[in-house]
């Protein structure tokens, strides 16, 4: 019973990552009908955002370590921040040390602009254009946006630790009555869980609650009316790509302290992503929701030794077998609306 | 009248026979001109540097490349001489390799063996590489090896870990001065029996592929016969990312200890998702648990940050090793990059240098007389005392280090502190040792 919970636990963090970039994916698709093969390189340029401002706010100054020398025999330096010399080392120590939270307000920003951009500039070239042909534009954006990180920041993982208040974990087993020891959850996977539902409730009461979309909604259901409505549904459809960006990114600067960020953790999530929101249904922005937990928790329960010993491999297939089980039964997914790509 | 003879066949019979007349002086002045593969004609030779400069391993591949120029720089003449100082070898006298200046090609792995393979065939049969060296995963080295073997040029492997490189897929033109699972494996065992005890119950997490599984057969027999218990082995998709759904089944297991047979990205993400899934604070079978990683790099280390204090594996060399060797590439590297070298960056520079002193000594950049020359070959003064390149499987034997995340790094590069160095002996094996067993050596091949 414990390995269930402990496994339903771990597919909710591993959930949560992929709903929120499905559910970017699923918006660009409802609303501009582009299948955009970039979305994952936008997760990933989220996480560097949370990398890049914990580099600024680390900019150093040396100062000589007395009596120490380097590998060379030179004098030994150590960096000091310039923040230290600003808010004192305890104050400056402890900004740095919430670099990961802090990227939000940073992320929230750069990312829309780099959404608004990207349609802007690229992708609103290929709406009327097959969606062969912009899945192979979205891709070909995605290795360059990815070959650009790889130039600054390398190819290795650059370890972004999450606040010091949130390292470690917390013995969830022992909350609900069973041994201790045996559920042990860690802090920040919490956190992320939390943060996921926050912005995915706020996503669902934007469109649902406020004009702008209800507009957004009505443009997804029949565009050519709202625009005889005289409605720029062009400029909200945009603001919308900038909105997903800004989802996407900020699910990849709260990632970083789970998995060290690379230049390929996009491309990593990217293809699971798309099967999230096939399997959720095209456009169905609650069907990507589900589908991301459903299929978060299913593959942490493939990965179980158990399991394993029963069907070998199953955990590397269990998500596409998944997929077609329910694109069989369900063609258009999970709550897939009718009428999505069957033109 | 006389019939005339001009058909349709015979002027294809006529044209192939004139164009293979044609193609074969060709053919023979291009590769086969002194009897072996692109041997060097004019008064300079040419190496090809194999390297991840693409994908995962671009850091690591991107610290070989710096090591070969320095060699580069070395061979010819340049800088301060670095270890040809300290080699035991006099042969080589900064002219270059017999009297021809070194210059050399790159070419991109990207740590795929296909693409490997296309990038050393294309230094060979368009650059006129004389030898190949490089790589950083044994999935290439193996391709590349089985490549040159054919192709005639001599193979000197990079960074590759897993037995089969010297082992089933050994080859006569194929040279490893890295060690291997084995070495990793016998050297590591008796420091954990000596920390955490001989009462161990392990649990392996393992990446499926080639590698890992020589990895955790080899952690697995020697630290069984140690005493320790397995209590679980399972194996991880190379490409998986997030090893929690991996991690979490550890904990309700009664294992009391986790061995890492991952690298690279791998590593960094199974050890940070490890660590925070509490595994290091928790007391299983009243014993503290523990993680062991059994192939360090340095640069791996870095990506996992804090997470790698205090955990042991094994190296194949470090830039604080204090032998004259070791000391005088730093001092030469740190002078020309800023930072100290990687272990892959010491592997390649050692590779090149062998080879040419292995030509040197030969007098001949045939590959069977260089092959001749470095079997049984043994020296020192490359960092890792004396040294021997067996002549059965064409491995480096030499001591292995046992290292252990640092507590306290006082820089970027200070991330593992050296434990033991393991002697020779203890991880020296016969060339028929069942974790090597399948396979041959076979001829060396001077191609042409």
């Amino acid at each position: 019973m414990d390995a269930i919970i402990l496994q339903i636990l771990n597919g909710l963090d591993k959930g949560s990552a992929y709903a929120l970039i499905a559910l970017g994916l699923t918006l660009i698709f409802g609303t501009l009908g582009v299948v955009n093969f970039a979305h994952g390189a936008l997760f990933m340029i989220g996480a560097f955002c949370a990398v890049t401002l914990s580099r600024l706010l680390s900019l150093s100054h040396k100062v000589e370590v007395p009596g120490a020398v380097d590998f060379l025999g030179n004098p030994q330096m150590r960096d000091v921040p310039y923040i230290y010399d600003i808010f004192g080392e305890s104050l400056g120590a402890g900004i740095i040390d919430w670099a990961v939270p802090l990227s939000i307000l940073f992320a929230i920003p750069v990312m829309i602009l780099i959404g608004v951009i990207m349609e802007r500039g690229l992708i609103k070239h290929f709406y009327k254009r097959p969606h062969a042909d912009q899945i192979l534009v979205t891709f070909g954006l995605a290795i360059v946006l990815q070959e650009i990180i790889k130039y600054y920041y390398g190819a290795n993982p650059i370890p972004t630790p999450a606040p010091s208040a949130f390292v470690g974990s917390f013995d969830f087993g022992a909350l609900v009555g069973f041994e201790p020891g045996t559920i042990i959850y860690p802090y920040w996977r919490l956190v992320y869980f939390a943060f996921a539902a926050v912005i995915i409730g706020a996503v669902f009461a934007f469109l649902q609650f406020t004009t702008f979309g209800m507009v957004v909604r009505a443009g997804m259901a029949d565009r050519e009316t709202v625009g005889l409505l005289g409605i720029n549904i062009d400029k909200r459809f945009t603001i919308m790509f900038g909105l997903a960006a800004a989802v996407a990114g900020l699910a990849g600067v709260m990632y970083t302290p789970i998995n060290s960020p690379n230049y390929h953790m996009g491309m990593d999530f990217l293809v699971l992503s798309f099967v999230v929101v096939v399997v959720g249904g095209m456009g169905s922005l609650p069907g990507a929701v589900l589908a991301g937990f459903l299929l978060g928790i299913l593959e942490s329960f493939a990965s179980m030794r158990e399991v394993i010993a029963i069907i070998p491999g199953i955990n590397q297939v269990i998500i596409y077998l998944v997929a077609i089980i329910i694109l069989l039964t369900r063609p258009r997914g999970l709550m897939g609306r009718k009428g999505v790509m069957e033109d | 009248m006389s019939k005339g003879n001009l058909t349709r066949r015979g002027v294809l019979k006529t044209g192939a026979v004139a164009g293979a007349g044609l193609a074969l002086p060709t053919y023979l002045s291009a590769a086969g001109h002194e009897g072996f593969t692109n041997a060097p004609t004019g008064s300079t030779v040419t190496l090809g540097f194999n390297v991840p400069q693409s994908g995962p391993y671009a850091d690591e591949g991107a610290d070989e490349l710096r090591a070969y120029e320095l060699a580069v720089e070395h061979l010819n003449g340049e800088g301060d001489g670095g270890m040809l100082n300290t080699f035991s070898s006099k042969a080589l006298d900064g002219t270059g390799i017999l009297g021809k200046k070194v210059e050399y090609v790159t070419g991109d792995t990207q740590t795929k063996s296909d693409a490997a393979r296309a990038s050393a065939k294309s230094m060979i049969e368009k650059d006129g590489a004389v030898m190949i060296t490089g790589g950083s995963s044994s999935g290439v080295a193996v391709a590349v090896q089985a490549l040159c073997q054919e192709a005639g040029v001599i193979f000197m492997a990079g960074l590759t870990h897993s037995n089969d490189t010297t082992g089933k897929d050994k080859r006569a033109n194929g040279f490893r001065h890295f060690f291997n699972s084995y070495m990793s494996g016998a050297a590591l065992a008796p420091v954990l029996a000596a920390n955490y005890g001989t009462d161990r119950k392990a649990y392996h997490l393992t990446a499926d592929y080639n590698w890992g599984y020589t990895t955790e057969e080899a952690v697995k027999s020697s630290t069984e016969a140690m005493g320790w218990e397995t209590v679980g082995t399972v194996l991880t998709p190379l490409t998986q990312t997030d090893f929690s759904s991996y991690i979490t089944p550890v904990l309700q297991s009664d294992a009391d200890v986790l061995v890492l047979n991952h690298y690279g990205g791998n590593m960094v993400n199974s050890l940070t998702n490890a660590v925070q899934f509490g595994l290091r604070d928790r007391i299983v079978n009243g014993k503290q648990f523990e993680i062991v990683v059994p192939l360090y790099s340095r640069l791996m280390a870095k990506g996992a940050g804090a997470n790698v204090k205090g955990i042991f594996g094994s190296t194949n060399w470090h830039w604080s090793l204090q032998d004259e060797g070791s000391k005088a590439f730093v001092q030469s590297f740190g002078t020309k990059y800023g930072f100290p070298p990687s272990q892959a960056a010491h592997t390649c520079y050692v590779q090149a240098l062998l080879y040419a002193d292995a030509v040197q000594r030969a007098g001949s950049f045939a590959p069977c007389a260089v092959v001749e020359a470095l079997e049984g070959f043994e020296f020192d003064g490359m960092g890792n005392g004396p040294t021997l390149y067996r002549a059965e499987d064409h491995q480096c034997f030499k001591d292995v280090l046992v290292v252990k995340g640092k507590e306290n790094p006082s820089s970027e590069f200070d991330l593992l502190e050296i434990v033991e160095v393991t002697p020779v002996d203890q991880v020296t094996y016969a060339p028929d040792h069942p974790q090597f067993a399948g396979g041959a050596l076979g001829t060396c091949n001077n191609g042409a």
